[in-house]
Parts: C-alpha cells; sequence; structure tokens
C-alpha cells in the first residue's frame, strides 16, 4: 500500500512525460487542431497536427490537468509522429492505456484517455462518445 | 449540555467501517453509518418488513409507527413548528426541486428575479435556472470576498430590488465557509423575498432551528448525517406548503381518486407519492437520535478542534494553499491545492495509503471558476475523526510532494 505501489503507479517514465512533456506547444497553421477536456476534473488537452501526403509529419500538444492526462497526451504524441492518418485510426483504448503501464482505477480511466479522444475527434471527427 | 465533550475513540467503536484502517476524510460527501443506523434498518427488514399506511396487519402498523415516529424526531431536531412541516424526500436535491417545481411554477414570473450565491451547490443552482428559463425570470449571485466569505455589500445592494426568492446554503460544501444565515434571512424576509436555505451542510454539524433562522424552506440529507442514502427532508412554513401543488402524484398523496378528480392528502403526505424509502426514513430516525445523544454544540465543539488542528498542520506544508475562512468561521472542511500536483494525483497516492480524499470540483463549478481553479483537494470531518487521521493525510501530502519533487 505503501511508496512501492505508489511508484508503481507514478512511474518514473510517466513522472518525466509530466514533467518533461514531448512535443508541448503549439504549430503554427496546423492543418487539424482539436481541443477537449474532462470538466468533472478540469483536464485539458489540444493537439496540432501537420499533415503531409496523408502522414502526420509535425504534432504538438498543450493542455493542464493531472500527470495521467499529461502524460498520457506526451505519450501518444511521440506514437503518432510519422504514423499515416489511417495508422493512426488504428490505435485504440488498450493501446494507450499499455502504453502507461500501469493500472488505472475506474476513476482515473477518463483522464487515461482524453488525448485519444482528441485524435479521434480531432484527426476523424468521430463523435466524441465515451470509450467503453 | 454545553459542557459535553465527544468521546471519539467510544464512538468509533460504533462504526464498523473503521477496522478497515481507513482514514476517512470525505464526510461532507457522505458520513459513515453507525451500528444503531444499520441495525435499526436491519431491524424492520428482519422483523417487520412491510408496506406503511395501506395495510391493516400487526407488522403494517409496526412499520408504519416507526416511520412517522421520524418525523418527530427531526421536527425536534430543527425545531420546527409541526410534524405537517417535516416532508421526507430522497435527499437536498430532490427537497430542492419540489420547492422549485410546486412552489417556484405558481409563484416565479417574468422578469422577477432570484438571488443564489457564487458559493452554491449545483443542486441549489440548476433547478432554479431551469425554472428561470421556463419563466422568463433572471438570477443574480452573490459574489465572495478575498476570504470566502459572501458579499454582504452586494446581497444588499440585490435585495433592494425586491427578489421573489433567496436560497442559499448555511454552510459551503467547497470551502465551509459558515454564511451568517440569520441575517441574511432576516434581511432577505424584509424585501420581501421568500427564502430556502440549503442545510445539506450545516444540519449535520451544528445545532439547527429553523424558526429561529426565519426561513420559508430548508432542505438537508440524511446521509450526510449518519443516516443512510435516500432519505433526506424539506421543511416548509406550514402555509406555503398548504398553497404549494404536488410534485409527484399517484399513490399515498390522494385522498379520494375519482374519474372526474382527485383531492390531495393532508399535509406532509401530500408531497410523498408513491411507495416511499421506509428502512432509510427509519435508518435517519436513529441517526437523528444518535446524534440527538451527542448533542450537536459538542458536535461542532469538536469539529472546530479537529479543524483548527488541520488547519495549523496544513498551514506548515510548503507549496500547500488553503481555502476559505479561519476555522472559526468555518464548519469542518479544508479546501487546499499543492503546487505542481493535481488534486486527483493527491487523491490517488493518498489512497494507497488507505486515505479518503475528495479531489475534484465539489459540484461547484461557478465557485471553482471564481477561483481560478479546475479542481481542489479538500478533507472533511465529522463526530467520529481523530487527529491521527489529519497525521495521515499530512504524511500523503509529503509523499506526493516527495514522489513529485
Ligand atoms: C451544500 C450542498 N447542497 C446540496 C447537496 C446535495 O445533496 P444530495 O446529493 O444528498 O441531494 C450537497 C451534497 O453534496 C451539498 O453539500
Amino acid at each position: 500500500m505503501s511508496a512501492a505501489a505508489d511508484d508503481q503507479f507514478y512511474r518514473e517514465y510517466i513522472l518525466d512525460h509530466y514533467k518533461n512533456p514531448r512535443n508541448y506547444g503549439r504549430l503554427e497553421h496546423p492543418d487539424i487542431s482539436h481541443e477537449e477536456d474532462n470538466p468533472l476534473c478540469g483536464d485539458v488537452v489540444g493537439m496540432d497536427f501537420r499533415l503531409q501526403d496523408g502522414v502526420i509529419s509535425d504534432i504538438r500538444f498543450h493542455g493542464r490537468g493531472c500527470a495521467i492526462s499529461q502524460a498520457s497526451a506526451s505519450l501518444l504524441t511521440e506514437r503518432l509522429k510519422g504514423l499515416s492518418l489511417e495508422e493512426a485510426k488504428k490505435i485504440n483504448k488498450d493501446d494507450v492505456l499499455g502504453e502507461l503501464g500501469i493500472d488505472i482505477s475506474p476513476a482515473r480511466i477518463k483522464c487515461a484517455l482524453l488525448s485519444l479522444k482528441v485524435l479521434k475527434v480531432g484527426a476523424y471527427g468521430l463523435a466524441g462518445d465515451d470509450e467503453e | 449540555m454545553a459542557t459535553r465533550t465527544i468521546d471519539v475513540a467510544a464512538i468509533r467503536k460504533d462504526f464498523p467501517i473503521f477496522e478497515t484502517g481507513i482514514a476517512y476524510l470525505d464526510s461532507a460527501n457522505t458520513s459513515q453509518r453507525p451500528k444503531q443506523v444499520t441495525g435499526a434498518m436491519l431491524e424492520y427488514f428482519e422483523k417487520f418488513n412491510s408496506n406503511i399506511h395501506r395495510a391493516a396487519y400487526r407488522i403494517a402498523e409496526e412499520a408504519t409507527v416507526r416511520y412517522e415516529a421520524t418525523r418527530e424526531k427531526v421536527r425536534a431536531f430543527i425545531n420546527a413548528a409541526s410534524t405537517k412541516e417535516i416532508v421526507y424526500t430522497r435527499g437536498t436535491t430532490e427537497a430542492i426541486n419540489l420547492v422549485a417545481y410546486s412552489w417556484g411554477r405558481k409563484n416565479i414570473g417574468q422578469g422577477d428575479l432570484i438571488v443564489l450565491t457564487i458559493l452554491d451547490h449545483h443542486s441549489n443552482i440548476v433547478p432554479w435556472q431551469i425554472l428561470a428559463a421556463e419563466r422568463g425570470a433572471h438570477i443574480e449571485y452573490v459574489d465572495i470576498d478575498e476570504k470566502g466569505e459572501l458579499r454582504q455589500d452586494q446581497f444588499a445592494e440585490l435585495l433592494k430590488r425586491g427578489p421573489k426568492l433567496v436560497a442559499f446554503n448555511l454552510v459551503s460544501n467547497a470551502m465551509g465557509t459558515i454564511n451568517p444565515a440569520r441575517d441574511m434571512v432576516a434581511a432577505a424576509k424584509k424585501a420581501g423575498a421568500t427564502v430556502l436555505v440549503d442545510g445539506a451542510q450545516s444540519t449535520p454539524h451544528q445545532p439547527v432551528d429553523v424558526r429561529a433562522l426565519g426561513c420559508d424552506f430548508y432542505a438537508f440529507s440524511g446521509h450526510k448525517m449518519l443516516g443512510p442514502t435516500g432519505a433526506g427532508i424539506l421543511y416548509g412554513r406550514r402555509e406555503l406548503l398548504e398553497a404549494m401543488d404536488p410534485f409527484m402524484a399517484g399513490g399515498d398523496m390522494i385522498k379520494t381518486v375519482r374519474i372526474e378528480g382527485t383531492t390531495y392528502h393532508d399535509l406532509p403526505w401530500k408531497f410523498e407519492a408513491g411507495t416511499q424509502a421506509i428502512a432509510e426514513v427509519i435508518g435517519l430516525g436513529a441517526a437523528v437520535d444518535y446524534l440527538t445523544d451527542l448533542g450537536m454544540d459538542a458536535v461542532r465543539a469538536h469539529e472546530l478542534e479537529i479543524t483548527e488542528y488541520a488547519y495549523e498542520a496544513m498551514s506548515d506544508v510548503e507549496g500547500l494553499t488553503l481555502y476559505g475562512p479561519p476555522p472559526s468561521r468555518r464548519a469542518g472542511v479544508v479546501s487546499f491545492s499543492l503546487e505542481g500536483i493535481h488534486p486527483h494525483d493527491l487523491a490517488t497516492i493518498a489512497d494507497r495509503d488507505q486515505v479518503c480524499l475528495r479531489a475534484g470540483h465539489h459540484c461547484a463549478m461557478p465557485l471553482m471558476t471564481r477561483l481560478g481553479v479546475a479542481a481542489t483537494a479538500r478533507a472533511s470531518f465529522y463526530v467520529y475523526t481523530q487527529k491521527e487521521e489529519v497525521d495521515r493525510l499530512v504524511s500523503s501530502i509529503k509523499e506526493a510532494q516527495r514522489i513529485f519533487a
């Protein structure tokens, strides 16, 4: 229950992504830009995409919130860079949670999946329904 | 009476949940329930489970007597004039919706003003927003000052505009602020307004006297005062309740039903349609007994001691911001934030140490916006809270700071 469990939950590299987010900031004149929030805890994540021949050539995210939401967004941008939109479409909930590599309680799952929602709604216009 | 004190160690023996080892710091959300309450409910289920008001056999009479006995206990607890003024609801939310529907639709019209406050819970905002939109009325919100207390100067200005309704909470669940309710009610009544006081956070924690308070309506929830979920109270002054139409319609709230029309039951049953939360109401009665035995002055004194202790311990933590007034002017609620650590991350880390802490907007998003934060962490206390639990919270905070350093 104590320190070991904490450290497992807030793994070093999640904290690292939280404190030193990759691809953080904004793009000028992005091809796609979209933002979502989670009003319950006030998490916000937005992403800017630059596309070249259907491939994500550059990407930035911005936002604020808990470590889980921000680290998850940072991890996702690393994964997305260089992928085609078609490939990006295949990324699902399990991929995102797998990448975080920790047990997420039901109460925090929305935080972990906020960045995926930004991708889904922003990049290919899926309705912002809640992922089961 | 006033010198009674709380024996926390003895009290905790009545709450089996503490054997799990949790530090429970979320009583403003919902309280724990003692064996006396769950026992009263269990007795109903096992010994006289039946429907009330409808059957002629003995166990149904017993159920009816116990169910109705809660009304007198609650009446005495808040010093209402009559049990006819005590309406059972599912909780504060339903009680406020009842007033918004049954009183509001008859009395609020085009261009009328409703005065609320920025400290209010969503359940004392949204029903009025819906009513205002429907009737073409408008709403003004009393702001807070830098200490987290309502701006009485602004309230006085709003009263000059002759509001039809003034509704506010006696104690803020998000910051713990105790509002000067007696003065506010008196001023609002003088200005001609009908006044509803949301007592969800005051009834469990301090003595309440609705007649001294002078309000027209007063709402609270059993589950925040050692009772079960699903049972709460609307107090209403009799003449207002008499003049109101029913909220829900169906069985039990009628006197006679004919094809040509229906006559309604007398108060308070006019507002209690359908089969009621019988076990829960009986449980609420046991909770009121429990609190009455402790004495509400003693309850308040204990919480003040814990709150002062927590306030002091937390003031010493670097990077910690406390919201709201000093302990003497707040209930057992401490809302705070930590630099660089989101409240949800803190709550998750605290949970690893079995410390139950609330993180979020506390159903007070207008207040969060006003404070310029998305969420805060909140620790709240009750009759069973001991200092050791506050110490565990402070350890969790320091642990979070170590992890996020
Ligand atoms: C001040 C206040 N008002 C109203 C409510 C709503 O109570 P309930 O959810 O029991 O209806 C609460 C509970 O969170 C509260 O703290």
